[in-house]
């Protein structure tokens, strides 16, 4: 099972590597068929705190086993989109459709079961302080399975050792660096064996190796368990490296300006910004 | 610094020697005063030939121009650099060309990129809305957490019932070390407290007895005092400030950390697992410090009524068990389940409501203490009358 997932996966990834493209304001995917591959849907999407309007008219369609970035510069609303992907903020406009649910249409019960199948990792890790690192990843289990306490607990050992942090599971978030931190992130975010992962600025104060181990990491659980990665960054060397598709955001319009492979918009966008963006500001 | 006419009409700002931050620099109003000399506002300067040249300028249509000679510069750093950019926003200001040609290459560049960095649409320094605007503002915030605190309520209901129902998702280990926190570790501040609010009772008692030649009565009074009200409400207002703080700070910095939407994500309700141990802890630990707090208060009045009053110990006992009904310990106890329930209830409110900044998390636990303490003042006046309506403070 999981060998077909790959090669379904890399076959993919091979597609978006023959076929870039650029999707200015991308028309969402709606037969059957593109339906099935599409894991997470945005329809007019707006969303806002309050009075401020933070992005509006969003509309694009992340696939199955895709990496997906989303970018954009400084306080463009990278952030509140993905709470509103994962449940914690309801869009004042428009669809999100996770697994072809509407996430915002459904019960609260619903709406618990449909995040059952996501993940997050945030950005300062968000471990819970006054638990250790075993217990981190062991209480989602403890909620969500009818596993022994012993089958826990090796499963925990295990999510550990799967982010190099064998051994580590009586630690305190406090007792260890902020790299470690963000891994153990990726464990308890990996707990439940989501399908779909969202990653919030994994590579942001990080070391180069640190950051290159994290990106691996993102690779490889996609290539084993074809698991749908949703990645927040505006880290070049990670967008080129890890990312299938992508999504540009624009603070001062406060849309998107386009979708696409990262490594197609960098050399052949037709948006100045986005082009800017992704050379570091060259022309 | 020397502001010319250029043989070309344009004025030639001259610029010589070291421009160092630890030089004096010439400030920009003297710059401005060799402005005002050279190329007068219209209608706002001096007279004389350079008003007339300004004017001339004006008349033909060609604006002014201001160009750099910086040939005898010798040394400059970030002062030149700040110089420079006060006489752009002067000369902007006066509708003059400034050309920065002659500038050195570097300092040139420095401008450029700081002129690159785009100013915020809105003026931090704006007084914000009217007047008018305020009030309505403010009532919109009321009207919203007042919605938050109803909501915080109706969800807190639903938490207890699955807890009733055993449904309810916490740790049981992290209750027993909330239990512990709110309960044995407030020992000693509850001690300290109570025993000197029994003694200040029983001092200030004892002086007004005496005159009467009643000081025994001390021991009336300290007990009921200290029972009926005072024990339960030293136990709260402590509580308040230790561990109602400490919940506020708690819950809001895990808001601050994303460990709250880490919960949320979970799809764990953080209203069972962070605010239910914490009502259940002070719920169950309130009334068990009120009576420790209740005998400790009693023994500070002892210590008053034999050392001070000259009361024996046990005269003193023996008149305070007579004076002690059950009716008054129960309202001793309802009190401080009710201030127990007040204390949590507001330092988890409001940490959940907590921002996400440091600032949002001491503000949380300012406003949890001062929350608490004007609700446990509130529900003794209130739950005094209600005691003296049922008869049970008779």
């Amino acid at each position: 099972m999981s060998a077909a997932v790959t090669s379904e996966t890399r076959a993919r990834r091979g597609d978006t590597q023959a076929e870039p493209r650029e999707h200015a304001q991308t028309p969402v995917p709606a037969s059957d068929q593109q339906s099935k591959d599409v894991a997470i849907r945005l329809e007019k999407v707006a969303l806002g705190y309050d009075s401020d309007t933070i992005q509006q008219g969003l509309s694009f369609a992340i696939r199955r086993g895709d990496v997906f970035i989303i970018m954009g510069g400084s306080g463009c609303g990278k952030s509140t989109v993905m709470r509103a992907l994962t449940g914690l903020l309801a869009p004042r406009q428009g669809r999100v459709l996770l697994q072809d649910q509407s996430l915002w249409e459904v019960s609260e019960a619903a709406r618990t079961q449909i995040l059952r199948g996501v993940g997050v990792m945030y950005q300062s890790g968000a471990l819970w302080s006054s638990m250790t690192l075993e217990e981190n990843i062991t209480l989602p289990l403890e909620q969500y399975t009818r596993l022994s306490r012993q089958q826990i607990g090796e499963l925990a050992e295990y999510k550990l050792a799967l982010v190099g942090l064998a051994g580590f599971g009586g630690y305190y978030p406090g007792q260890i660096s902020g790299g470690m931190r963000k891994r153990v992130g990726v464990a308890r975010a990996m707990a439940l064996d989501p399908d779909i992962l969202f990653f919030d600025e994994p590579s942001a104060g990080l070391d180069p190796l640190s950051a290159r181990r994290l990106d691996d990491l993102i690779l490889e659980l996609r290539d084993s368990l074809g698991t749908t990665m949703v990645v927040i960054t505006h880290d070049l060397d990670s967008i080129f490296l890890i990312g299938d598709d992508a999504v540009f955001l624009d603070a001062e319009t406060r849309t998107m300006l386009t979708t696409g492979n990262p490594k197609h918009l960098r050399d052949h966008s037709e948006i100045a910004e986005v082009r800017a963006f992704l050379r570091r500001g060259e022309a | 610094m020397a502001l010319d006419q250029g043989a070309d009409s344009d004025f030639v700002l001259r610029l010589a020697g070291r421009w160092r931050l630890d030089q004096r620099i010439p400030p920009r109003a003297e710059f401005s005063a060799l402005l005002d000399r050279a190329a007068p506002i219209e209608g706002a300067g001096p007279g004389g030939n350079d008003h007339s040249r300004s004017e001339d300028a004006t008349a033909t249509s060609q604006p002014l121009r201001l160009r750099f000679d910086t040939s005898a510069l010798s040394d400059w750093d970030s002062a030149l650099v700040s110089f420079i950019a006060g006489v752009e926003r002067l000369c902007a200001e006066r509708n003059i060309d400034c050309d920065p040609e002659a500038l050195p290459d570097g300092l040139r560049r420095l401008r450029e990129m700081a002129n690159l960095a785009a100013a915020p649409e809105e003026d931090p320094h704006d007084r914000g809305p009217s007047f008018l605007a305020r009030i309505g503002l403010d009532i919109g915030d009321l009207v919203r957490s007042t919605g938050e605190i109803i909501t915080f309520f109706g969800e807190g209901a639903i938490a207890v019932r699955h807890f009733v129902a055993g449904r309810a998702r916490y740790r049981k280990s992290e209750l027993w070390v909330i239990l512990q926190e709110s309960g044995a570790d407030a020992l000693p501040i509850v001690s300290l407290v109570s025993f000197l609010v029994g003694m200040i009772l029983g001092y200030i008692g004892d002086q007004q007895l005496a005159r009467f030649g009643v000081r025994i009565y001390v021991a009336d009074l300290v007990g009921l005092a200290t029972v009926i009200q005072m024990g339960a409400l030293i136990t709260g207002i402590v509580l308040a400030g230790r561990t109602g703080a400490a919940f506020a700070a708690r819950i809001g910095t895990m808001q601050v950390n994303e460990e709250v939407d880490a919960l949320r994500t979970f799809g764990i309700p953080p209203m069972e697992f962070l605010v239910l141990p914490r009502m259940v802890a002070l719920i169950l630990m309130t009334p068990l410090l009120t009576l420790y707090a209740d005998l400790l208060g009693i023994l500070g009045g002892a210590f008053v009524g034999t050392v001070v009053g000259g009361v024996t110990l046990t005269a003193y006992l023996v008149q305070t068990q007579a004076a002690i009904g059950w009716n008054h310990i129960i309202q001793g106890l309802i009190s401080a389940t009710v201030y127990g329930a007040i204390v949590a209830a507001s330092g988890c409110l409001r940490g959940m409501q907590c921002g996400r900044s440091a600032a949002a998390v001491g503000e949380a636990t300012t406003s949890a203490v001062v929350t608490a303490i004007v609700f446990i003042v509130i529900a003794a006046a209130i739950l005094t009358v209600i005691f003296d309506a049922i008869g049970l403070s008779a």
